[in-house]
């Protein structure tokens, strides 16, 4: 507990290697961390520092080798793929610097997409949503047809949709320019805080990281 | 459920973006379904109708006692059969004319018929005694009654004279069929006490053996579940069956295609999905039932462009199984349901099958990869030296067949190895002439106009392989047909060597036109000519008399004889027998056979072998007197005239006024040759019309190939823009490359298609129709065909090209700055 909420995210002992060219190498080496409700964490670190392979642990898309990650009371750990899958639809929100949008769909089909198959849909959510994200004029266009600071507002929408427990997000401002991305960072803060989630994003900006309650730096596997 | 329904729309709101690459999908479905299914209403119209023809009493449904020697037996080893407790009941069989129209009489004996003999019952019980006693009835099916031009209850009038019993039509009876009480046949074929065969009834019970009862003279024949017609048009399904796959075949290769890409395109999509929270099962599940759900639409509307094609090609299909077999085929479609459903499950299991591919990468799909637009096109390359190995397998098995093989199926096994071996080499071989031309080329565009044609490759070689698969089974079947064509126009010259030929209506007129024409002077000889029908060996053949004159001796082609087998044919105790009866039987020139007559059997030696192309039956030629004396019964009507070229058309006029002779009745040579190459035509018009659907479908192929390629060549085209290369002429380098690749394609297929032409006429003819053609090369064909391909080509790459030339730059450079 940081922020005297309860937290959200568990991380204890993980560890996590790859083979590449037949040789082991170890990306972590006993990571522990904790995010709280309502807290925003900012995950630093040179490049290969295993940020985006923590990340990707946490949110289920791949399985560590040893260590516990709970969120909030559910092990993520020890969980089936399709266990993880309905833990990623219904307690997580992710967002990618490649904005990750369903091409073929709508903006707005976009937005309601993950909280409809969560069966979580909340309408009066979803209209302040994108009444703070700006997004009432474009709900009928398709991703291609919007810049990249809206199309991210996008991906923040639809990861907030569901009203995570905790936003994990990968470089979120890595394709926009510096005033976009402190755009579109204020109003992730915005949402998370209204929303009462965690916040765990991964940054190569020390100046957007100093904007985040905490922030958490990696180096050569483990939480410096 | 609800979860389920909302990944189904994000995935099908990919065709909503996509349509084009949908219609492609739809269209390989579709024709694949159409082409199958089109195919199959044919043979299934044709089985059930040869299955009305086994069940005509008996057929080869029912167990059969027959003559050892093939021939008639005497009606008293009935009795003493049914004596010694044999269930059996009298057929005999033979052949009538009525109006000069030749019909199978059939005498029956409907109180002994067995119960489970397919007719029997509308014959018993209420009308037994009206057709066992005098006038009796001869039952007919509509089609009969209808090609007679007569009523119910009429009495028709045989040649000869004889009055028929009156007419009742049974509908489940074969066209082409009379059938009557068994003593009015032994009576109307003039064989009394003579009978065909027996038919035995499953009634159980202990009987004495055959051997005690009828000695030698009988044997047993076992009920069949394959009649002599399926027998015999076993080759012609065989044939439109391999073309049905292979156009569903070729289907399939856009499916493969379509999905392919499609995969590829959603894989960041399904990545998301994914990442979304979608399970890899459901997200399996909805990846499938997608695609079951496409592939019923399609089924569905290719099964109603099945049946329009059917209908379409159903007179020629019955007129080739006509011409070819004598099988009689209704001429409008009536399906079973399980044609239906067959050709949705088809469609199904197709789709399943193009996808599968797909449908396992998207199973296996690593969530973190990163997207790789272009993977499968990859994996594509490493997949070649695979599949130049199992081409290798392909060749050696078609080498097997070829050897060991001895039927018709290894005919085709040998086709189908060939083929699937040469579509599999093919990217082998034009990466090998693509990576030659790189080597040689220096010029920095044209360096890279070979290179990119190899990269292309991977994308393009399924709608290739189809297009090799089509063009060579085009040139192989046109050479099989244009060999056939010309054999069969020399071989009719010399059948067809008198000037003028004459049916009369009836002996009598017969006689009369023979004494008229003894009087013209421009009449050079009067060749009479007669045939009688009989059996032998089990099977119905012809036999026909030949007068002993030059014109024959001259013109007449044998293929094998003995020194002046002419000559030998006069005492009228020899024969000429017919290339597909001699195969059938296994005869050769000084065999000795034994053909039933009327008057007993008569015993003939083999002394040459002819070429009788397109008869259905088997035909023996003898001395036309002999013949007489030993069929007397048959009319003698047909008549052979020579007469000076330029006085040819006034006798002919002279004639019809003398003798009232419609054009049916007398005919000239040139007459005879244009209807029978009218019939020869029409035999292979359906194989003229898959031929050219299959080229269609190949057209299709390549087409959805290169558009569904487009967009992802521009990535590829736009640096090139960028570097001054202007659109038109990037437009102009893109034709050239898919029209060189199409040549290459073309050039493999010639010889590979002169391969399939000398399998058809080497191995599945000989099997199929009892005879061998020669085999000759026509290269204009070739150059047509050629150009053929090389016009779908053009035509397939035009869209994607002009809409490349026609591309705005402001799409190219969102291209260059953005998707590299």
């Amino acid at each position: 507990m940081t922020n005297g909420n309860p937290n959200v995210l568990h991380v204890a002992g993980l560890t996590k290697s790859y083979r590449t060219a037949g040789e082991q190498v170890a990306v972590l080496r006993g990571v522990n961390l904790t995010v709280a409700a309502g807290e925003s964490v900012a995950l630093t670190g040179e490049s290969g520092s295993g940020k985006s392979t923590l990340l990707h642990l946490i949110a289920g898309l791949d399985a560590a080798d040893g260590g516990e990650i709970r969120l909030a009371d559910a092990p993520v750990s020890d969980l089936s793929d399709a266990r993880r899958a309905e833990l990623r639809r219904d307690r997580l929100g992710l967002v990618f610097q490649q904005f990750n949008l369903i091409p073929s769909l709508t903006v707005e089909d976009n937005l309601v997409f993950q909280s409809r198959i969560a069966g979580r849909h909340d309408a009066a959510w979803h209209r302040e949503l994108v009444e703070r994200l700006g997004l009432g004029n474009f709900l009928k266009r398709y991703p291609e047809q919007l810049s990249g600071g809206q199309q991210q507002r996008v991906a923040i929408g639809r990861a907030l949709a569901v009203k995570p427990l905790l936003l994990l997000a990968d470089e979120p401002t890595g394709n926009l320019d510096e005033d976009t991305a402190d755009e579109v960072l204020a109003l992730a803060r915005d949402l998370v805080t209204r929303s009462g989630c965690g916040f765990l994003m991964v940054t190569h900006s020390a100046r957007l990281a100093a904007t985040l309650d905490r922030q958490v730096n990696l180096h050569a596997g483990v939480i410096a | 459920m609800k979860r389920a329904l909302w990944t189904l729309a994000v995935l099908l709101s990919h065709w909503r973006r996509h349509p084009m690459q949908l219609a492609t999908l739809l269209i390989g479905l579709i024709s694949a379904t159409a082409l199958w299914s089109g195919v199959q209403a044919l043979n299934q119209q044709a089985r059930s109708s040869y299955d009305r023809a086994a069940a005509t009493f008996g057929g080869t449904r029912t167990a059969m006692l027959v003559a050892r020697s093939g021939a008639s037996f005497p009606q008293q080893l009935f009795v003493d059969l049914r004596r010694a407790g044999w269930p059996v009941s009298p057929v005999l069989e033979g052949r009538i004319q009525i109006e000069g129209r030749s019909f199978r009489l059939l005498g029956i004996e409907p109180v002994t018929l067995p119960a489970e003999v397919g007719n029997a019952p509308t014959v018993g019980k209420a009308d037994l005694q009206s057709f066992m006693t005098p006038p009796g009835a001869m039952l007919v099916a509509p089609e009969t009654l209808s090609d007679l031009k007569l009523a119910e209850g009429a009495r028709p009038e045989a040649n000869g004279g004889a009055l028929l019993p009156p007419l009742r039509v049974q509908p489940n009876l074969v066209p082409g069929v009379l059938v009557v009480d068994i003593g009015i046949a032994q009576s109307l074929l003039k064989m009394p006490d003579q009978l065909s065969r027996l038919l035995i009834g499953k009634t159980a019970g202990r009987h004495a053996p055959l051997e005690s009862i009828a000695g030698d003279v009988l044997r047993l024949v076992e009920p069949d579940a394959e009649t002599d017609l399926e027998r015999l048009t076993d080759s012609f399904h065989l044939n439109l069956t391999a073309f049905g796959f292979l156009s569903f075949f070729v289907g399939l290769f856009i499916v493969n295609s379509a999905i392919g890409l499609a995969f590829e395109q959603r894989l960041p999509v399904l990545r998301t999905l994914r990442a979304c929270g979608v399970s890899a099962r459901m997200l399996n599940a909805v990846l499938v039932l997608e695609l079951v759900s496409l592939a019923l639409i399609a089924g569905l509307m290719g099964l109603v462009c099945g049946y329009f094609i059917a209908d379409a090609l159903l007179p020629d299909v019955a007129a080739s199984l006509r011409g070819l077999y004598g099988a009689q085929i209704p001429g409008h479609l009536t399906l079973k349901p399980q044609w239906w459903f067959a050709g949705v499950a088809i469609s199904v299991l197709g789709a399943l099958a193009a996808a599968a591919a797909s449908l396992t990468k998207a199973l296996r799909l690593p969530l973190l990869a990163t997207a790789q637009p272009f993977a499968w096109q990859q994996a594509q390359r490493r997949w070649l030296t695979y599949q130049s190995a199992l081409a290798l397998a392909a060749f050696a098995a078609a080498a097997c067949f070829l050897r060991f093989g001895d039927s018709l199926i290894s005919g085709f096994a040998v086709l189908a190895a060939l083929m699937l071996g040469a579509a599999l080499i093919l990217p082998m071989f034009l990466e090998f002439m693509l990576s030659l031309g790189q080597r040689y080329a220096r010029a920095p565009v044209s360096v890279w106009f070979w290179a990119d044609s190899r990269q292309q490759l991977s994308g393009l070689s399924l709608a290739l392989m189809a297009l090799l698969l089509a063009l060579s089974v085009n040139v192989g079947v046109s050479t099989m047909v244009e060999s056939f064509s010309r054999t069969f126009l020399v071989w009719l010259d010399g059948r067809l060597a008198a000037d003028v030929y004459v049916n009369a209506a009836n002996d009598a007129q017969a006689d009369e036109i023979r004494a008229w024409l003894r009087e013209r002077p421009e009449v050079e000889a009067v060749l009479p000519g007669a045939r009688a029908d009989t059996q032998l060996a089990g099977a119905p053949i012809e036999v026909l008399g030949l007068p002993d004159h030059a014109t024959y001796r001259d013109n007449w082609p044998l293929l094998q004889s003995t020194e002046n087998a002419w000559i030998k044919l006069r005492p009228g105790n020899a024969a000429l027998v017919s290339e597909q009866l001699a195969r059938r039987l296994h005869l050769s020139v000084g065999d000795r056979i034994e053909v039933p007559a009327s008057g007993g059997n008569w015993p003939l030696d083999v002394v040459g072998i002819y070429a009788d192309y397109g008869n259905p039956k088997g035909q023996i030629a003898v001395n036309f007197a002999a013949l007489t004396r030993r069929f007397p019964e048959i009319p003698l009507t047909r008549m052979g005239l020579r007469v000076a070229p330029d006085k040819i058309p006034t006798l002919i006029s002279a004639l019809q006024e003398k003798f009232a002779l419609g054009d049916r009745n007398v005919a000239d040579q040139a007459t005879m040759k244009a209807e029978s190459t009218r019939i020869f035509n029409r035999t292979f018009a359906v194989t003229a019309a898959l031929n050219a659907f299959t080229l269609g479908v190949a057209g299709v192929a390549l087409l959805t190939s290169l558009l569904t390629l487009a967009n992802s060549r521009l990535p590829q085209l736009a640096p090139l823009w960028a570097m001054g290369i202007t659109r038109r002429r990037l437009a102009v380098i893109e034709l050239l490359k898919t029209m060189s690749v199409a040549l290459i394609t073309t050039i493999f297929a010639l010889p590979l298609g002169l391969l399939v032409a000398w399998c058809l006429l080497a191995i599945v003819n000989v099997k199929a129709f009892g005879w061998r053609l020669p085999f000759h090369v026509f290269p204009t064909q070739l150059l047509w065909l050629t150009g053929v391909a090389m016009a779908a080509a053009l035509a397939a790459a035009a869209l994607p090209v002009i809409r490349l030339a026609r591309m705005q730059p402001a799409s190219l450079i969102r291209i260059f700055a953005n998707e590299r």
